[in-house]
């Protein structure tokens, strides 16, 4: 029991950490505590990061096998954690300024972090559906933030009624396959599904079951809410929207595919495939008409999570390791280009709109080309770390015997770089404009905006070992 | 040995790009000049330390030398390294980059990016010529396309934007194909070495069996697949008809240190692809394709020759005429013999001082008068004696002339083809009077008659840094159109290793084919 309690420790001291800041701030009444209960919890996810990486580094499993930590549950933990932390740190000025700094704002964050530690680390499907709603709860009401705006009501409307069906067609899955399997253990789900004997109903809940968790990823066909949502709210939530849940979905696709179907993988093999090359396909294209930057980058991480899954679709130990480093490296350009969003403003206001950019680069000539080398890391051109990220799922796709996904992916980046280099086109090739953006200062945005882009380039000399504990924990998710 | 020259050259000038970019502050006229003259000293330190390189570098040896290596990613190792084939590729950038920053001097606006984009510009190049690592290699390759597409971009002319996409997303698209079959092959062969190590793939075989895909016979299996994605992205970058709609629009909307860079480095990435790549390691597939190619080398020469024929653009006019020279280098690779493959390099290296000198000499008129009009211009002759000579003498070498550089590439190259198609030798030799007949039309209309137009009545001769740079050129133009040993002996040893290499594999490839065949 001692040792089940240890195991879920950083999960219990995040969820404390945030049931301290609700009632300090409960207490003392309006928001008047936001500032500090934000950089607690954001020193509190950092302090967990750290717990979690330093951590045993053996697999080990709890309360009857629902609850695993292993390597690739740590991995995506650590990223899950640091992300989250960087978006709330980048989102406490554009909050405070448009009066939004609630102090429920990083208590539910915190929350959906613990539910996406569960989620990563779920043995069971309870578990993982504990986990997910966990999550899910708190990012719907983070989406309507903004609680006079109507497109802000309208996303976490949105979100919540889409997020809904999706949990549904989940808990479907889940009980056709725990009436198939005769248990909702990942551990014993996997021996009763093999290749090539699975049962007809266990084959369908394989398949909703992938449906509830492509729409957590957005991918297509199940993305439909991404640019409403990511439109909606707030800036700073987009920011989370975009990096730490993606991640943990992500992760926790995998998860399943592999703990609990890894002996059929040519059941599932090409439905992820298939929802691969669609989104990368879909992402690409739709993002070439937008006009705000939000929308487009609700876009453009529908394409990049078609590449993830194309990791995914591999089948193989590589393959997950591929998309580890895919979403490592995402997470870190979508870190960057959201902490530059944040800096779009004239006049105090924010401004999404694309063509605001014009000759942005006269103005600000750092950021113009900090925010240069993301957008061509994002299109993964080299010589940026974006490009690793797509060598990566390429050849795992090549590997994994889809050569025909890695040329459809590599086609959807030529039309996706169309977007990226439009923005550039605006920032350096633009007429001269008298109204430019504010000139704020850039403070803790512009540092987040520059590291992100240094990495990119500094990143390709070894990629700071992220390539090393990738490995480490594919393994341990694939054998 | 341990031997780091390659990696000082390759990256001297993005570290004074690099050091532009953190210490240079403002747009004040000071700050320009700073700029321009440690761009100036970069390109030219550079190009002094490439001497050394040529000076160690030994044509006897056909091996890779020089080599300095270091683990990467992804099991990949970061290597870099030269042969007979690269070395000359690597001096003709050092050589031509001082060039180009003096051409650019009187740019006036954002001075300091656009030294920081050339000068990185110079790293990408040189090292697609050194790397011997694969994905190096497409590192190097795809990433020079960022910096080409800003120049086009901010310091091009009115069309620029729509040049700049098409040059990106065209050449983009060419590439990533490349970029799977390199997937493939570090699959199938285990490692990214092109060659200098142990398991490398200049000696690996890639499978040659025919096998069907989606009932469709693949001759070569595949080497085939292979060797058209790879194809596909060197015909764009050459560029070779009819994938060669980019080049004129990038030419004509690009600054003229633009055009230079791209008519004289940037195309030469292509044919040295196919000598790196397609030739060597895929030599059953080259000889499956090779015939097409040749024939469409040939139509590239005539056809894009009649369309210089007709244009009314000085830059156009020039970027035709080079896809036709492009054209004479395909001819020549895909030949597989030495005189084809002598030719080939030769001509590259000839065409770009001639090309280069060619796009300078319309840009020293284009800043006079700002319009690159062939209607515009006449009699020119008569106010700028010294440019009309120089541009007599550049379009002579263009038309292949012999005494000038631009013959022995020619001449080569119309000889391997004989030996090998006869018809396409004929219908290309046609595309010589063609050239004749467009750029002579072209030096008629813009220097030769009257001075009638009001506006030249002012225009002043060239003054004396535009001469120096054209020093260099003519004087390279003019050595290697009579002693072109200086070329031929550097390149000769591994280039009868290639052709000698090349022809073993497609005997075994292609008995290895037949065998199947029978099989079936």
């Amino acid at each position: 029991m001692t040792n089940d309690i240890l195991l879920i420790l950083p999960e219990i001291i995040l969820a404390l950490c945030a049931i301290a800041g609700l009632m300090a701030g409960a207490y003392c009444g309006q928001d008047a505590l936001a500032r500090p209960i934000l950089w607690f919890i954001s020193a509190a996810l950092v302090a967990m990061a750290l717990i979690v990486a330093g951590s045993s580094s053996t697999t080990l499993s709890g309360f009857n096998g629902t609850f695993v930590n292993d390597g690739f549950a740590r991995f995506a933990k650590v990223v899950i954690l640091i992300s989250a932390a960087c978006v709330l740190v980048m989102s406490e000025g554009y909050m405070k300024t448009r009066g939004l700094l609630r102090f429920e704002y990083p208590i539910l964050v915190a929350l959906s972090v613990v539910g996406m530690m569960v989620m990563v680390s779920a043995g069971d499907l309870m578990v993982l559906y504990m986990g997910l709603e966990l999550q899910s709860l708190a990012l719907y009401v983070v989406a309507s933030l903004r609680r006079d705006s109507a497109k802000s009501t309208e996303a976490g409307l949105k979100y919540f009624v889409l997020g809904a069906l999706s949990s549904g067609l989940l808990l479907y899955g889940a009980s056709l396959i725990y009436g198939y399997a005769g248990t909702t253990l990942f551990s014993g789900i996997i021996t009763t599904a093999q290749a090539g004997q699975t049962s007809v109903g266990m084959l369908f809940g394989i398949v909703f079951l992938i449906s509830g968790m492509a729409f957590k990823v957005s991918a297509v066909p199940f993305h439909m809410w991404t640019p409403d949502v990511y439109e909606g709210s707030p800036t700073p939530v987009t920011a989370f929207f975009a990096t730490a849940p993606k991640v943990a979905a992500m992760a926790l696709f995998a998860r399943v595919l592999y703990d609990a179907f890894g002996n059929a993988v040519g059941d599932w093999q090409q439905v992820v495939a298939m929802l691969s090359v669609l989104s990368m396909f879909l992402g690409a294209v739709a993002a070439i008409g937008q006009t705000n930057i939000k929308r487009l980058m609700a876009y453009s991480s529908i394409a990049h999570m078609g590449y993830a899954l194309m990791g995914l679709a591999a089948g193989s130990a590589f393959g997950v390791q591929a998309m580890l480093v895919y979403m490592a490296i995402y997470v870190t350009m979508n870190v960057g280009v959201f902490a530059f969003i944040l800096l779009m403003e004239k006049d105090g206001a924010p401004v999404t709109d694309i063509s605001a950019l014009n000759m942005y680069s006269k103005n600000h000539p750092g950021r113009a080309f900090a925010l240069l080398v993301l957008l061509f890391s994002l299109a993964g051109v080299p010589p940026f770390l974006g490009f690793f990220g797509k060598l990566y799922v390429l050849r795992a796709a090549y590997d994994g015997g889809l050569a025909w996904l890695a040329i459809a992916g590599v086609i959807a980046s030529v039309v996706g770089a169309y977007y990226y280099l439009r923005i550039v086109f605006f920032m350096y090739f633009g007429d001269d404009k008298v109204d430019a953006l504010d000139a704020n200062r850039g403070g803790i945005l512009g540092g987040f905006l520059i590291a992100s882009a240094v990495i990119m380039v500094v990143g390709i000399i070894n990629m700071f070992g992220v390539e090393g504990a990738a490995a480490l924990a594919a393994a341990t998710l694939v054998n | 040995m341990e031997n780091n020259l390659l990696s000082i050259v390759t990256f001297m000038p993005a570290f004074a790009a690099l050091i532009l970019a953190v210490f240079l502050r403002g747009e004040d006229e000071a700050a320009q000049r700073n700029a321009k003259w440690l761009a100036m000293i970069t390109t030219s330190a550079t190009f002094f330390i490439s001497i050394f390189v040529y000076l160690e570098f030994d044509p006897s040896n056909t091996g890779f030398q020089m080599i300095d290596e270091a683990e990467w990613l992804l099991g990949l190792n970061y290597r870099l390294g030269v042969d007979g084939i690269s070395i000359l590729f690597v001096m003709l950038t050092t050589f031509m980059m001082p060039l180009v920053i003096a051409a650019s001097w009187d740019v006036k606006t954002r001075v300091k990016e656009y030294m920081i984009a050339f000068l990185i510009l110079e790293t990408l190049m040189i090292g697609v010529f050194v790397s011997l690592d694969l994905i190096l290699f497409y590192l190097f390759f795809e990433a020079s396309l960022i910096p080409m597409f800003l120049i086009i971009g901010i310091w091009g002319g009115a069309n620029r934007i729509y040049a700049s996409f098409k040059f990106f997303l065209y050449t983009f698209f060419g590439s990533v194909l490349m970029l799977v079959a390199m997937v493939a092959m570090f699959a199938d062969a285990g490692t990214t070495c092109i060659g200098g190590c142990d398991v490398s793939l200049l000696t690996h075989t890639f499978g040659s069996e025919t096998f069907s895909l989606m009932g469709v016979q693949i001759v070569g299996g595949m080497q085939t697949l292979m060797f058209l994605a790879f194809f596909a992205s060197f015909a764009v970058k050459m560029p070779m008809w009819p994938v060669h709609t980019w080049l004129p629009d990038a030419h004509v909307q690009a600054p003229t240190a633009g055009s230079v860079v791209l008519a004289a480095i940037l195309l030469k990435m292509g044919g040295y692809g196919f000598l790196r790549f397609s030739l060597p390691m895929f030599p059953v597939g080259a000889e499956v394709i090779g015939p097409m190619i040749l024939w469409m080398s040939a139509i590239a020469i005539v056809y894009t020759s009649l369309v210089a024929l007709v244009q009314d653009d000085m830059k156009k006019l020039i970027a035709y005429s080079s896809v036709a020279h492009m054209g004479f280098v395909t001819m020549g690779i895909f030949s597989a013999n030495q005189q084809g493959l002598d030719g080939a390099i030769f001509q590259m290296i000839s065409h770009g001082f001639i090309s280069g000198a060619l796009f300078l000499t319309v840009g020293v008129i284009y800043d006079r008068m700002h319009t690159r009009e062939i209607d515009a211009y006449g009699g020119l002759v008569n106010r700028m004696p010294i440019y009309a000579l120089l541009f007599m003498l550049f379009t002579m070498a263009n038309v292949g002339l012999p005494g000038t550089s631009g013959f022995v590439g020619e001449f080569l190259t119309l000889m391997a083809v004989f030996q090998v198609n006869t018809w396409v030798a004929a219908v290309a030799t046609t595309g010589v009077i063609f050239s004749a007949a467009y750029a002579l039309w072209l030096y008629r209309r813009v220097v030769m008659g009257d001075l009638i137009k009001e506006s030249l009545k002012a225009i002043t001769d060239m003054n004396a840094r535009e001469k120096w740079i054209f020093a260099p050129l003519v004087v390279m133009t003019l050595l290697l159109g009579v002693y072109p040993a200086l070329i031929l002996d550097v390149i000769g040893p591994s280039v009868s290793a290639l052709v000698e290499h090349y022809d073993t594999a497609v005997a075994a490839g292609m008995t290895a084919a037949d065998t199947a065949q029978a099989h079936n």
